[in-house]
């Protein structure tokens, strides 16, 4: 059995090909632990519905799993390790690469930690401007949740118009930044560019237009009998599991744990805005289920609209976005740990300063995915293998934050 | 609850005179300098104590400090209690060399994933860990990178690792990548 693990043993063209190969670790279930019926697969790295390339180990027992691991690791860069020898402002490109579908929320997390260090603040303007950012790329992040969950579970309008309205806010991101994807917007102390002439109408047009397609989606998939059959018992994290792991942001408040950091340990001004923090009220199941997770998820993107219209309605027409960038970034010795709320939830970076040096001694990224994965093999315990792939949607992981 | 009277309470709890731990309630972010015997002790205390409730352990990671006197390996706790709303910072230091730890997975389960982590980029154990392995890096992957003085292997089974000369030199000649403003 061992033999057959290796991918490159008995393939002598493999150009890896090695005839000391190394011991197999790559696997935790081991086969003569099995019992009668019982089986071990892989579920990907190369799987369409794990989101990037996560492999799962599963024990079954026919349909049945029996113990899962998730196996991460495979987009690993350490760019902790990279971040030793760059400056401070050239670690972020490096974090909008974490969570590639949620980029502004890694460089706001990042941009905070850094001012923080600094003990520097942002005008009222850079503030406006990377609170509406911040909200659109929620947006983004949801609708890609939305859609791609929907197609796991088997249902593909869905997909096709979230994925219009999220080529939207993209264009957006385009215009304001020349970025579709990674944007390197947020700096320390400010925003890379200013917003152009006629964005905020064009914002506004799109925040309009994007209520209805909204209410649409969500009548099509979020009441559908079928999907609530596939959804709302599986997967069930009770509030005390939510803690005991530490989950934050939807997966948190998919709970039923009434947390949200905007509210609660306000950054940006966020106290200013009148939004309210959505807490699942599980009326088809137990609380905690998946559908609960994707419900939070999209009331969040009615919330994150109200909030980009007020902070669009209150932006200061003047102000300079780079007012406050320091020329060098050399802080005093010493730490910090700023926590933001991403789409996926809590990210923080923990930075450790050596006295006026330009490069981080240390930098932490806080992955709120890698943690949510953390608990993955409880919450798949007896679960059918179809179902899985349901969970695995319902947490709305990036394995490139979870590996990083 | 504020930072200086979270911390009072803790050590008043574990009878820590002020030479055997440090804290500093002034920080930016509030922390408290434990012995690693008493890790286990201050965690439960933290987790247990109504007053206190820190019911989530937010973060665990580690920083080298090879030229500090001993060379240490600090291993810090970023906890939160989302029911009284207050933060605190756990530290402490193991020895670079074979140093461990007792697991904190007894108290809050977030310490499993965190702590493999932290074992697998500094090479610190956790004592009474129930899934002790490498968690991002393959297992039989040389050395552990986030220690300073940890080197590039140039090939890992016949795969070059090492980073192109370009970014090396320069990394080596101090010079830096910019992307902001002024570069």
């Amino acid at each position: 059995m061992a033999e057959q693990r290796s991918p490159v043993d008995g393939a002598p063209l493999v150009t890896l090909y090695d005839e000391e190969l190394p011991p197999d670790n790559s696997y935790a279930f081991s086969p003569e632990e099995l019992e009668e019926d019982e089986m071990i697969l892989n579920m990907g790295p190369q799987h369409p519905s794990t989101h990037g390339v996560l492999r799962v180990e599963l024990k079954t027992d026919g349909e049945i799993v029996k113990d899962a691991r998730p196996h991460i690791g495979y987009l690993h860069r350490n760019f902790e390790k990279h971040a030793e020898n760059i400056d401070y402002q050239g670690v972020i490109p490096f974090t909008d690469r974490m969570d590639y579908v949620g980029s502004m929320g890694n460089s706001l997390a990042y941009a905070l930690t850094v001012e923080k260090l600094l003990g520097i603040g942002v005008g009222e303007r850079v503030a406006g401007i990377r609170v509406i950012t911040a909200e659109l790329q929620r947006i983004a992040s949801h609708l890609l949740a939305m859609g791609t969950y929907g197609m796991d579970i088997g249902a593909f309008t869905p997909f096709l118009l979230c994925f219009q309205q999220r080529e939207r806010i993209l264009d957006l991101f385009e215009w304001l930044c020349g970025a579709r994807l990674l944007y390197n917007y947020n700096w320390v102390g400010g925003v890379s560019h200013d917003l152009p002439e006629g964005w905020t109408d064009k914002c506004r047009r799109f925040l309009d237009e994007f209520v209805p397609v909204l209410d649409e989606v969500d009548k099509l998939l979020s009441h559908n009998k079928i999907f609530i059959r596939r959804t709302a018992d599986i997967g069930i994290i009770t509030p005390e599991m939510a803690k005991d792991y530490a989950l934050s942001g939807p997966n948190l408040r998919g709970s039923g744990i009434d947390w949200d950091l905007r509210r609660d340990d306000p950054y940006l001004g966020y106290e200013n805005y009148d939004f309210n923090v959505v807490v699942a009220t599980s009326p088809h199941g137990p609380v905690g289920s998946c559908w609960d997770r994707y419900f939070v998820r999209v009331r969040e993107m009615y919330e994150s609209v109200k909030i980009v219209r007020q902070a669009l309605d209150r932006l200061p027409a003047e102000g300079d976005v780079h007012e406050n960038v320091p020329r060098f970034v050399r802080p005093l010795a010493g730490e910090a740990y700023c926590r933001s709320e991403a789409p996926r939830g809590e990210l923080a970076f923990y930075i450790v300063a050596e006295n006026k040096k330009p490069i981080p001694y240390r930098v932490k990224g806080r992955s709120p995915c890698f943690v949510a994965m953390g608990l993955f093999h409880e919450i798949t315990r007896g679960e059918m293998i179809a179902d899985i792939i349901a969970i695995i949607g319902s947490l709305d992981i990036v394995l490139g934050e979870i590996d990083r | 609850m504020n930072a200086a009277s979270i911390i009072e309470r803790l050590a008043a709890h574990l009878g820590l005179d002020e030479d055997s731990f440090e804290s500093d309630a002034e920080a930016k972010d509030p922390w408290v300098r434990i012995p690693g015997d008493r890790l286990l002790a201050a965690a439960e205390f933290l987790k247990g104590d109504p007053e206190l409730d820190f019911d989530t352990l937010h973060c665990v990671s580690g920083v080298d400090w090879p030229g500090d006197d001993p060379p240490a390996i600090e291993v810090v706790y970023h906890l939160t209690s989302l029911s009284r709303k207050h933060w605190i910072v756990l530290k402490t230091r193991v020895p670079r060399e074979g140093g461990s730890l007792p697991t904190l997975e007894t108290v809050w389960k977030a310490a499993n994933w965190h702590e493999r982590e932290t074992y697998d980029l500094f090479g610190v154990r956790f004592e009474g860990h129930s899934d002790h392995r490498r968690i991002l890096l393959p297992a039989d992957w040389p050395g552990h990178p986030l220690l300073r003085d940890w080197e590039w292997p140039e090939t890992w089974h016949k795969i070059p690792v090492k980073p192109g000369r370009q970014m090396t030199e320069r990394a080596e000649g101090g010079q830096m990548t910019g992307v902001g403003p002024f570069d």
